[in-house]
């Protein structure tokens, strides 16, 4: 019976594939309609829908019937699965299968390119929509193989290159049969990035900003396109346009990414599923806002290698809690009703997918979800949900037979059948010879006990009371197993099982064999599952998720500081009381009283208006985009980072407040955020809300590129910067009156930008430093009649000072920096005092991550230099800020009715002896000094914790990897 | 507000009667009476009288002290006076401004260079420098960069018309990056930018023990043929001269001073220090100084407290360590901050005049100047200054006088000249 199976086994699929046109030449033409069932098995249909004792019947790659009943037509090659278990294949949507990237242009230390390579394209080569990644595929059996043994029956592939990467397809892992049955789909989805292509130099888009915002005009371009306005043909477009109805992938990646994409394509109505970096329990409250699907990879961090204590202290407490965290990432979505899908993508080996869905199932995550996100969704998401993910008649027979739910970690998986053909894993025929032997040599009694997988025998073997050394091979019935000791080896064996017997040769250390039958004395039990030890690890994030986040967001707090000294902006009020309620300054006054507000004693104190900082470049993951000597459409707002520990620093040292500015790397920069440094909040809720739109402009040595090698980008002078500029309003003027001539235009994110700013409704601060360009800017400005709101740096500002006056400009400026480079060698730390007598509005601002959380030491310089006087002085990092940043009625003073931003200092708030102790925003308290103290705890407490788990990891022979340290990048104005 | 300004400016025009052309050696005796002096060896004299001649301070003490006064007694009462605050690890005078590399003799090439010394390349005409003196920073150590041992610094005083005149230590010390057991991530080459181990740690040591090691037996033999750089190293074998090792963490300390100290080097100075508080009984025991990193630095680490470079020698002082404040790392114009970093400290644990000393006696001790510098003690260089207040808080800086070796320097620089020409300017526009 055994071998007539095999037979028919092998029939059946070798008949199956030949095209049913195509002429044949080498014999006769030969069909093979024959049914096939298996029976007896306990079959998941769907992840809802399970069968026990039941048949599956297939006929030509696909489900004919399925269930407890069905009745198999007289041309059945039957097959018992009595015991077994059968799932659909597993699809992976995510996959790169048979695709190569292309290699890395190399860099051989060229200026940057700004032209675009290809002719007939999209103006950006890193948008490659007409990529069809069929046309570079090649079936690859022994990936396929991987993916097959991994349970994945079908996967999305696609040419991971570029921000748009152009059309993927979906493949059938069917070694059997042709690309003709194995290609579903051969523009299956499109797929994008973030990631620039490495086919190109095209410096566009340089930054993460860039690539959101080229995201953004592309699909602008797109409907422009569609309208047929354009003059010219563009490939890419079209080739987009011709995908629009299309499934479509993107890959985000790690730290908020999904959010950004998922956020683009709401903007557009784009329905994207988006890959993320496994992080995504960090953004339920943004994911669950925005929809969509999310596919995640399951490869979780190993363990750091923590036995050398001076390198243990580079690995950062959100690294090490990531990794506790990882394996729960599904099982929080979970939770929060979040659809996803898994992904092998970013695993070293598939073999480890279903191990590592199931360390989420451990964590939480349930198996019905778990089988979804392997099967249904995923065929959901490619739009085939009616012929893949499940096993109902007319679906594709892909699935997989098993030797017990496949999430247990004893289950072998013994076939797995892919279009119809069976391809085996492991042959689940084999004899079982699992049990206990005995075996006697020379006197002596050894005990043989066989067990573990059916398919790969353990031997344990005893002598006595001592434990002998083994090894075993075991397969197509033949068996092979030595015993050893300290000494050597003692015994070889080589044999088949016969019924309840071995039958072998034995051989001896003497060299002496003879023949030896064993039989079974015990027969085989498994081992009772044992208890895991070790409890499940605990889920945790903090706000943010780093070692300093809080357990729970802080919140606004009716709070009453009695008795401090109040600088209320306009003047010092002694032994003065402050009433904060509803996020407000609701009362300031001597002997306030409240029931319910909680009393801060502030006696010997300085209560002050929190610190302002209009320009920084910190809680960012980017800051230039320096791809375009014009970027007003990139926006600092997309790259915000929440997590950034700076953010927190600031707050220590006073700061609510803070002008995230795109860096200097080109006359008109991007888009400026204006942040309030809500500790633990998301990204999005940062944002100052309601505040007016500014943008960063730059002059100067940085825009001309005179500081590194870089030649062939205009402007490399002053005297071309002016001119550039004026191109790009003069262009932005003709735009406007393109609209507002009701004529079809071309939607551009660059000149809409500008266009803000010619009607006033967005703001510019522009770097600067020598007197000439600080003229010129105004002039150019006069000339489009709108005027500059705010000069950072302004080193020179002293020199034209009654010319800024007469503009209506203010500045924004260092206390004492200087020397650095050529361009500020005039600069002087009397500027601040020389501006503000002349009438110019005068803030000090940082620049710089660290000068940040001292601005008030940094405010106090000037009177130092030039003798502001105390009020005047403090105002340079309160209120004169808050008034170039348009927000002067919320913040910047305490005042009634205005927002409860305040700081709590030990003593006079521009002391050098003097820290912060309170920090609040809209009554909320966001740094504590106290609290402080606690993190510190908690955060070596929390070190220890995870430090013991993964030296528990190291000792019990786990995985580990050596210690990395994460490290942010730091940005200036400067930084490329 | 404009009268007050126009106040500064009478002020200046007045306390600023010198150009900075260097003043003219001391010709007579002067007193000051009735400030507050600030010894710098954490004492402080209420209403007190300091008399200097011939660049020498002659007395300090009370007003009410029964002494002779010389013929020329300013009253400056209610005012400060600080001995001239000491900046050590810069190279101020070999650089102008940063970005212009053909004013930049910071870094010469090699990395056993201690032959290469930086006296002879120190500007004493540096704008940089000029802007110090304004702050109360009178005297600083010249040193170069880069590479594995740098080169030999000097110490100078900063008015002067050459680099012979500004010389105050010749050749003090050599300066020794020690390597570092772990580096910073290749991130050009796809590595991640965070810290990872070195692998050639160990090979970079011996490295540097080799070449110390050949250059002390080849300084016990003929010394011939001469060869510049090991002989450059004489000083450290018959302890005439300094060692300055730059290290940071833990394993990297240990290993500089137990090696070091093997070969016979006996002044050792520790710059950096950022783990000195894990090493700290072994640094005692040793009787190493560390030289602090300034306190305006974000902490290395992601999870360390915010202020843990703030208070950083302020905690080591506590524990008994010799520490003085340097802030290498930093452009040289951030050396008029000198004073800000050592009032920062005084934030955590340690009084005023404690905070005062990491910038004057103990930077004087460090640098084996203490007997002529660093502290107002007779028998000391006149090397002081007197401002309207708390010299160590950014609204108290405010220099009238300053004196290097009793001779009265201008505290006019390249930036009052713009301001007052500029106020001027708008002034008369008024």
């Amino acid at each position: 019976m055994k071998k007539a199976f095999v037979l028919a086994a092998l029939f059946f699929s070798w008949a199956a594939f030949s095209q049913e046109y195509f002429p044949v030449s080498e014999g006769v033409k030969s069909v093979n309609s024959n049914y096939h069932a298996l029976t007896g098995a306990t079959i998941q249909v769907d992840p809802d829908t399970q069968y026990t004792n039941a048949t599956l019947l297939i006929q030509n790659g696909k489900v004919v019937a399925v269930g407890k009943n069905v009745k198999l037509p007289a041309n059945t090659v039957i097959e018992d699965a009595t015991g077994l278990y059968i799932y659909p294949s597993f699809i992976d949507a995510f996959s790169t299968f048979g695709v190569n990237k292309p290699k890395s242009l190399s860099s051989n230390g060229r200026s940057p390119q700004y032209e675009p390579t290809r002719e007939g394209f999209y103006w950006n080569d890193h948008i490659r929509p007409e990529v069809q990644a069929v046309d570079h595929f090649s079936y690859s059996e022994r990936d396929a193989k991987q993916l097959r043994d991994a349970g994945i029956g079908v996967v999305n592939t696609h040419h991971a290159d570029g921000i748009a990467r152009g059309t993927g397809l979906t493949v059938l892992l069917d070694d059997e049969g042709s690309l003709a049955q194995r290609i579903l789909d051969t523009q299956s989805s499109s797929f994008y990035s973030f990631q620039k292509s490495v086919q190109s130099r095209q410096s566009y888009p340089s930054s993460l900003m860039g690539a959101m915002a080229l995201l953004r005009q592309v699909n602008h371009d797109l409907k422009w396109y569609q309208s047929g306005a354009s003059e010219t043909r563009d490939r890419a477009l079209e080739a987009l346009i011709a995908q629009q109805r299309l499934p479509q992938f993107f890959e985000a990646g790690g730290n908020g990414n999904v959010v950004r994409a998922l956020k683009i394509a709401n903007q557009f109505g784009l329905n994207m599923a988006v890959v993320g970096g496994g992080d995504e329990y960090e953004y339920t409250r943004e994911l669950q806002a925005l929809g969509g699907t999310v596919i995640i990879p399951v490869n979780y961090p190993d363990a750091y290698d923590v036995s050398d204590p001076y390198l243990a202290e580079y690995i950062s407490i959100r690294d090490m809690r990531h990794w506790q965290n990882a394996p729960a990432n599904a099982s929080i979505l979970e939770q929060n009703k979040i659809s996803f899908a898994f992904t092998s993508h970013g695993l070293k080996s598939p073999k480890d997918l279903i191990k590592n869905v199931s360390k989420a199932i451990e964590r939480g995550l349930s198996e019905r979800t778990a089988l979804s996100a392997l099967t249904t969704v995923p065929a959901s998401l490619l739009g085939k949900q009616a012929t893949l993910g499940a096993l109902k008649p007319n679906m594709q027979a892909n699935f997989v037979v098993s030797s017990a739910p496949i999430f247990d970690k004893d289950a072998s998986l013994y076939e797995h059948w892919v279009g119809g053909h069976k391809h085996i894993l492991e042959n689940r025929n084999t004899p079982d010879l699992r049990g206990s032997y005995e075996l006697i040599h020379s006197g002596v009694t050894y005990g043989l006990e066989f067990g573990g997988k059916l398919t790969k025998p353990t031997l344990k073997a005893t002598h006595e009371e001592d434990k002998l050394n083994t090894k075993v091979s075991y397969s197509e019935g033949q068996l092979q197993f030595s015993l050893s000791n300290d000494n050597g080896t003692l015994l070889r064996f080589s044999g088949v099982l016969d019924g309840e017997v071995l039958s072998g040769k034995l051989l001896d250390n003497s060299g002496e064999s003879r023949e030896l039958t064993l039989t079974r004395v015990a027969a085989y039990t498994a081992s009772e599952k044992k208890e895991s030890t070790s409890s499940t690890p605990e889920f945790y994030v903090k706000y943010p998720n780093v070692g300093h986040g809080y357990e729970a967001l802080p919140e606004a707090q009716e709070l009453l500081f009695k008795n401090a000294t109040v600088w209320t902006g306009e003047e010092i009020l002694e032994n003065t009381d402050v009433h904060i309620r509803d996020q407000k300054i609701y009362r300031i006054g001597q002997n306030l009283e409240s029931k319910k507000a909680q009393i801060i004693d502030a006696t010997g104190k300085h209560l002050t208006a929190g610190i302002i900082d209009e320009h920084t470049h910190i809680g960012a993951l980017a800051v230039n985009e320096s791809g375009h000597n014009s970027t007003a459409e990139v926006r600092m707002a997309d790259v915000v980072d929440p997590k950034d520990l700076d953010l927190y620093r600031n707050l220590a040292g006073g700061v609510t407040s803070a002008q995230l500015l795109h860096g200097s790397a080109n006359p008109i920069g991007g888009q400026s955020a204006l942040l309030r440094l809500k500790w633990g909040e998301t990204a999005d809720n940062l944002l100052f809300e309601g505040a007016d739109g500014f943008i960063k402009f730059a002059l100067g040595e940085n825009v001309k590129q005179s500081n590194w090698q870089s030649f062939n980008r205009f402007p490399q002078t002053r005297m071309g910067v002016e001119q550039m500029i004026v191109d790009y309003f003069t262009r932005a003027k003709e735009y406007q009156q393109l609209k507002a001539s009701k004529q079809p235009y071309r939607h551009d994110e660059e000149l809409e930008t500008l266009v803000e700013i010619l009607e006033s409704k967005r703001f510019i601060t522009s770097h600067s430093y020598v007197q000439s360009e600080i003229n010129m800017l105004m002039k150019v400005a006069e000339q489009f009649d709108f005027r500059i709101n705010t000069f950072t740096h302004i080193l020179e500002g002293y020199k034209v000072a009654d010319k800024m006056a007469a503009h209506g400009v203010g500045g924004s400026t260092f206390s004492d920096w200087w020397a650095y480079k050529y361009e500020v060698k005039d600069a002087i730390p009397y500027n601040a005092a020389i501006m503000t007598n002349a009438g110019v509005t005068v803030a000090i601002n940082s620049d710089d991550a660290e000068m940040s959380r001292r601005l008030n030491q940094e405010a106090a310089k000037t009177m130092k230099y030039g003798g502001m006087t105390e009020l005047e002085a403090w105002k340079t990092v309160t209120l004169n800020p808050a008034k170039l940043l348009h927000i002067e009625d919320q913040v910047g003073s305490i005042a009634v009715g205005k927002d409860a931003d305040v700081v709590l200092w030990s003593g006079h708030p521009m002391s050098v002896y003097s820290k912060a102790e309170k920090t609040l925003i809209q009554g909320a308290v966001y740094f504590d000094i106290t609290k402080d103290k606690a993190l510190r705890d908690a955060i070596a407490q929390e070190r220890m914790h995870l430090t013991k788990l993964m030296l528990d990891v190291k000792a019990s022979g786990g995985a580990t990897i050596s210690p990395v340290q994460t490290k942010k990048e730091r940005f200036t104005c400067d930084t490329l | 507000m404009k009268h007050i300004y126009t106040f500064i400016l009478t002020v200046l025009s007045v306390a600023l009667y010198a150009q900075q052309t260097p003043a003219q050696p001391q010709s007579e005796a002067i007193a000051l009476e009735g400030a507050t002096i600030h010894v710098g060896d954490g004492s402080i004299i209420e209403n007190g009288l300091i008399i200097f001649e011939n660049g020498i301070i002659t007395h300090v003490g009370e007003v009410s002290a029964k002494i002779a006064r010389p013929q020329n007694v300013v009253q400056v009462d209610g005012k400060h006076i600080y001995p001239g605050f000491i900046v050590p690890t810069k190279t101020l005078g070999l650089v102008e401004i940063n970005a212009v590399r053909a004013s930049d003799d910071t870094d010469e090439i090699g990395e056993m260079i201690p032959h290469v010394r930086s006296l002879i390349a120190y500007n004493a005409e540096s704008q940089v420098v000029e802007s110090l003196r304004q702050n109360g920073i009178l005297l600083g150590q010249i040193t170069p960069e880069g590479g594995r041992i740098s080169g030999t610094s000097s110490i100078v005083q900063f008015d002067a018309w050459n680099w012979e005149d500004a010389a105050v230590q010749i050749d003090d010390a050599i300066h020794l990056t020690w390597p570092s057991a772990f580096r910073n991530g290749r991130w050009w080459a796809g590595e991640s930018r965070g810290i990872q181990a070195n692998d050639n740690y160990s090979n970079q040591v011996i490295e540097v023990i080799a070449f110390l090691q050949q250059a002390k037996t080849y300084l016990a033999g003929s010394r011939s043929p001469v060869n510049l750089p090991y002989q450059a190293t004489a000083g450290l074998f018959d302890q005439s001269q300094r060692l300055f090792v730059y290290a940071d963490g833990e394993r990297e300390i240990r290993d500089a001073v137990t090696k070091l100290k093997e070969l016979g080097i006996a002044h050792i100075v520790l710059v950096g220090g950022y783990q000195a508080e894990n090493v700290s009984d072994f640094l005692l025991q040793h009787q190493i100084p560390i030289l602090v990193q300034n306190g305006h630095e974000i902490p290395e680490l992601e999870d360390d407290a915010y202020d843990y470079v703030y208070g950083l020698a302020a905690r080591l002082h506590q524990k008994g360590h010799l520490v003085a404040i340097q802030n290498a790392s930093k452009s040289n114009f951030q050396v008029r901050n000198l004073p800000f970093y050592a009032g920062h400290s005084a934030q955590y644990g340690i009084d005023k005049e404690d905070a005062l000393q990491l910038i004057t006696l103990n930077t004087a001790k460090i640098l084996g100047i203490a007997d002529r510098y660093g502290s107002l003690e007779a028998g000391k260089s006149a090397t002081l200054f007197v401002s309207e207040g708390d010299a160590l808080d950014m609204r108290g800086n405010q220099l009238t006088q300053a004196f290097i070796d009793g001779r009265g320097i201008s505290l006019e620089t390249h930036q009052t000249k713009l301001w007052k020409r500029y106020s001027e300017k708008y002034a008369k526009q008024n």
